[in-house]
């Protein structure tokens, strides 16, 4: 093939100012087992990223095996029927190719990064341990890895200062049962738990080609791929038909004030509520909202806590998008000689004047701009964008969504910014969870209920 | 995540014409060639095909009038820009009782510049959606931007005013000082941040510019004026002390003139660059056991001083680091993470910098397997000296060599490589031989250079963790004597505000 496929940025003004029109050319295919494939040429770089989703992420859990979408994602890369233990890294270093994956609520992704002529190696690793995982599972991978995740939760949560803050917030806000209501990494108890039963149960449930989807981008050729594809792939057979997920709403009907002493010196902030699932309405709303809180020297919180005031050492506000229903977290941290409650206090202030008066142009455009030079920017990388064409499969049907994304934030209006506020920041609907150093529970948020962090 | 990147190492940058590169292929199987609709054969790994070869575009260099040295290379498929402002001082240039000088006159450049506040600078930048970042470090200080075609012009005009025409006002300077000092309060929190502290001050001593702090003291922090910072700025920010990358969507031709308009009137002075003198090596096998109470993990940190940045044994070096702890399936991380558990991740890496910065072996091990874990560590270290197998070196020269091209994917890591070449005058055709030089590195290349630097009669261990669960363990392992230290030796007493 002589046709060069690069990302096509038309520059155009439309009448919302986004500078750039977004189309990434891609080819899909349903293969007869079911597994998706997702191909997009760019030749920039002699350079392939493999991007492989599992529909399953810790949201598909079972009470009691908190954790484990995670851990089976540790024992993916641990060895197949034909690839022995330890060769999986080692054969991919050797082509001078790297990998990883990750695990959300709702996904688990793997992918390869390799030079151009490894395509077929990484396609034959990828495909068996798709079909032959469990034909070299054993209780000794499983153990070993089971250590790891542990040592993993340690570095990041118990180690790490506020480090569990993430674990309490989520067992606040949703509801018992509910499918975001445990972190991905699940608690240490559950992990003890995880047998080698639960391993196999969870791989024919969940690892099967109709569950999954494949995105290949980078210096390929589209005929070549799509036969190595069918040739690497086709043998494995279709799974049985995943079953649905919990559906439980998750919804907040009163203000839980929480809170629990970490080995900290400066006491912090997290205000949390419910708000859209990404790539629904009113999602790119939350994430301007977002911005125009805090993103910037000139933001409102940062320019009254940290710049004016001088009260806060950070504040930051994020929406964090997931597929059922997103949450929307403001958090700032208080310099020595202030309390949480007087940064309550000022938080508070701005989310009631947000609610009432829309931001001024500028400080939307201010908002989105940003947003767009870094959606440009991640366009870069094959790999952001092989995992972006996969999302962007996942949740909406349509791999290349590139525009239609950037164009919900270009479509929204300064009073659309208050409209969200006034629905979303309920004062009656939300968690404000207070961290304190050990033994000053009185610079916590006023009317906070100790909580424990144990079995978290 | 499966890992955290971790790697200590920076990949030595290149700018290479491959266009036929028959070394590379050299190493590599022969491709199979044929596909087969069939059942495929898993019996073996499928062959490699014929190593692409990567086109590289040449670097462009061009000197503004004020002697500005200044390094272009077009890379035109996204229309994004980088800039990368690097003044050749740091904070090895600070006197002792000024420590936090370069830092803190770097972060001030935005801080108002041209009559401009520090809150109208940002909001011209952010409505333009460019970021504009400041940074001082050891050697080097630095502004870099990253703009998007469209808003470069006027991106450009407001970096030349940060960099042309800083401010420094005294507000900002008070505001940025609290926030420093809090930040030094915060500090005590971070097992791994009073582990790096602990790192600098026990391998090159403090009076060594490499073993003191670099964001400064309550003490130094709380002297810095502005006239120290204009004075700093007035020394050393001098376009004959400094280079510019420029990486991206651009023409050479057209932006050296948007370049010379906007930063031609920078003028030059005399600069004298500062040389930092040789550390010592470290004497002994000591064992720093800082404790932190109740910590889940132990936080490990074995160090010696490494070498600089020009030696002749860096390919070697990168080479041995790969096999030792610089990458998943070095010996470090299989040891530590998939052998025993005791660990999320292991590596290893040398800082190479001007003057012999440190060698470090590094990790995070749960608190009942510090001792266990330390043994293990010094296996590695001691093994490393023996020699390595044919796989194992084959691997780790595929591993650095064929995934370089990864490098020149984007503009940050372009520019970031760029930069690095030249602040190291690396010869012309250092690109070219990037390569053939790791692919060169011989068996008993990797012996002597594991011989010569991973010498474990001389290291400084650092441990933070839970003095009482991990110091009897470790006093069994005799592998070194035992100083006990807290974290207020390592970070001084904690800031009063």
């Amino acid at each position: 093939m002589k046709k060069i496929f690069l990302l096509v940025l038309v520059v155009t003004l439309t009448a919302f100012g986004q500078s750039v029109r977004l189309n990434v050319p891609y080819e899909r295919f349903v293969m007869k087992n079911g597994l998706n494939v997702i191909l997009h040429q760019d030749n920039t770089t002699p350079t392939i990223s493999v991007n492989t989703w599992y529909l399953v992420g810790s949201g598909y859990e079972k009470p009691g095996r908190t954790g484990f979408a995670h851990l089976f994602e540790h024992l993916m890369f641990e060895g197949s029927k034909n690839v022995p233990e330890g060769k999986f890294d080692e054969w991919l270093e050797a082509s001078g190719g790297s990998n990883n994956g990750s695990t959300n609520t709702d996904r688990t992704n793997y992918f390869e990064d390799i030079p151009s002529n490894a395509l077929e190696l990484a396609l034959f690793l990828d495909s068996d341990r798709m079909g032959y995982l469990l034909d070299a599972m054993t209780q000794e991978k499983l153990d070993g890895q089971r250590d790891v995740v542990k040592n993993e939760r340690r570095q990041r949560y118990e180690n790490s200062p506020y480090g569990m803050a993430f674990p309490v917030l989520v067992d606040a806000l949703y509801p018992k049962g509910h499918p975001y209501s445990w972190t991905t990494i699940g608690s240490m108890q559950d992990l003890s738990a995880a047998s080698l039963d639960d391993v196999k149960e969870f791989f024919k449930l969940y690892y099967a080609p109709n569950n999954a989807t494949l995105a290949i981008a980078g210096d390929i050729d589209i005929p070549t791929t799509k036969a190595l594809v069918e040739k690497w792939f086709n043998e494995i057979p279709r799974g049985k038909p995943v079953p649905p997920q919990d559906r439980t709403p998750a919804q907040l009907y009163e203000e839980k004030r929480i809170m629990f002493e970490d080995r900290v010196q400066l006491p912090r902030l997290y205000l949390a509520w419910h708000s859209p699932a990404s790539l629904t309405p009113g999602d790119a709303e939350m994430d301007l909202l977002a911005s125009v809180l805090a993103g910037g020297k000139n933001s409102r919180l940062y320019k009254r806590l940290v710049y004016e005031m001088q009260i806060a050492q950070d504040v930051s506000a994020f929406q964090m998008s997931q597929r059922l229903s997103s949450v929307f977290i403001i958090t700032a941290t208080a310099r020595v000689g202030h309390t949480l409650a007087e940064l309550e206090t000022v938080i508070q202030e701005e989310i009631n004047k947000i609610k009432t008066e829309a931001p001024s142009i500028r400080e939307l455009d201010r908002a989105r701009n940003q947003y767009e030079a870094n959606f440009i920017g991640q366009l870069e990388s094959i790999n952001a964008k092989a995992d972006m064409l996969n999302n962007y499969y996942y949740l909406t049907g349509n791999p290349d969504y590139f525009n239609e994304d950037l164009a919900r934030y270009y479509a929204v209006d300064p009073k659309d910014i208050s409209t969200v506020a006034l629905t979303y920041l309920k004062d009656d609907a939300r968690v404000v969870m207070s961290i304190v150093p050990k033994g000053k529970q009185e610079l916590a948020a006023s009317n906070s209920t100790i909580v424990s962090t144990e079995g978290k | 995540m499966k890992t955290i990147d971790n790697k200590v190492i920076h990949y030595p940058l290149s700018i290479i014409h491959w266009t036929t590169s028959a070394l590379l292929v050299v190493l590599l199987l022969v491709s199979s060639g044929s596909i087969n609709a069939q059942s495929p054969d898993r019996t073996k790994p499928p062959a490699l095909g014929p190593t692409p070869s990567l086109k590289l575009h040449p670097i462009q260099k061009f000197t503004l009038s004020n002697g500005l040295p200044v390094y272009v290379y077009e890379k035109r498929d996204v229309p994004i820009i980088q800039l990368n402002l690097v003044v050749k001082a740091g904070s090895v240039d600070e006197p002792a009782d000024k420590l936090g000088l370069a830092g803190m006159t770097a972060n001030m450049m935005d801080e108002g510049a041209a009559g401009k506040s520090a809150l109208q600078l940002s909001d011209e930048i952010d409505f333009l959606g460019t970021s504009i970042s400041v940074s001082g470090g050891l050697h080097t200080s630095g502004i870099s931007m990253r703009s998007t075609t469209s808003k470069f012009d006027a991106s450009l005009k407001l970096f030349a005013d940060i960099l042309l025409r800083p401010d420094f006002p005294e507000s900002e300077l008070e505001r940025l000082r609290k926030q420093y000092l809090t930040s030094l309060v915060q500090a005590y929190d971070r097992p791994p941040v009073i582990a790096a502290a602990a790192t600098s001050q026990l391998v090159f001593g403090k009076n060594h510019p490499y073993g003191r702090t670099t964001v400064g003291t309550e003490q130094t922090l709380n002297a810095l004026t502005v006239a120290d910072l204009k004075n700093f700025y007035d020394t050393y920010y001098k376009p004959n002390n400094s280079f510019l990358v420029v990486a991206g969507d651009v023409d050479a031709n057209s932006v050296m003139a948007k370049l010379e308009q906007a930063l031609g009137e920078w003028q030059k002075g005399e600069v004298k660059p500062a040389t930092v003198a040789k550390a010592k090596q470290v004497s002994g096998r000591t064992i720093y056991l800082i404790d932190k109470p109740e910590a889940a993990q132990s936080v490990i940190r074995i160090c010696r001083v490494g070498t600089d940045r020009m030696t002749e044994d860096y390919f070697p070096l990168l080479v041995m680091n790969t096999i030792l702890g610089g990458s998943f399936t070095s010996r470090l991380n299989q040891n530590l993470r998939e052998i025993h558990g005791y660990a999320y991740g292991a590596g290893s890496g040398f800082a190479f910098r001007p003057s012999p910065g440190p060698f470090t072996a590094s990790s995070d091990v749960q608190t009942d397997a510090t001792d266990k874990a330390l043994k293990e560590f010094m296996k590695e270290l001691n093994d490393i000296s023996k020699p390595v197998s044919d796989d194992e070196l084959a691997k780790a020269k595929n591993y650095i060599a064929l995934g370089y091209p990864d490098n020149f994917s984007n503009v940050g890591s372009i520019a970031a490589q760029i930069a690095e070449m030249v602040l190291y005058n690396l010869p012309e055709n250092y690109f070219n031989d990037y390569i053939n030089k790791v692919m060169a590195v011989k068996k008993e290349d990797v012996r002597r250079v594991a011989k010569k630097y991973i010498d474990t009669d001389d290291l400084a261990i650092i441990i933070v963790g839970d003095k009482a669960k991990i110091e009897k363990g470790l006093k069994e392992t005799k592998v070194g004597k035992i100083v006990n230290m807290t974290p207020t030796d390592v970070l001084g007493p904690m800031p009063k505000l």
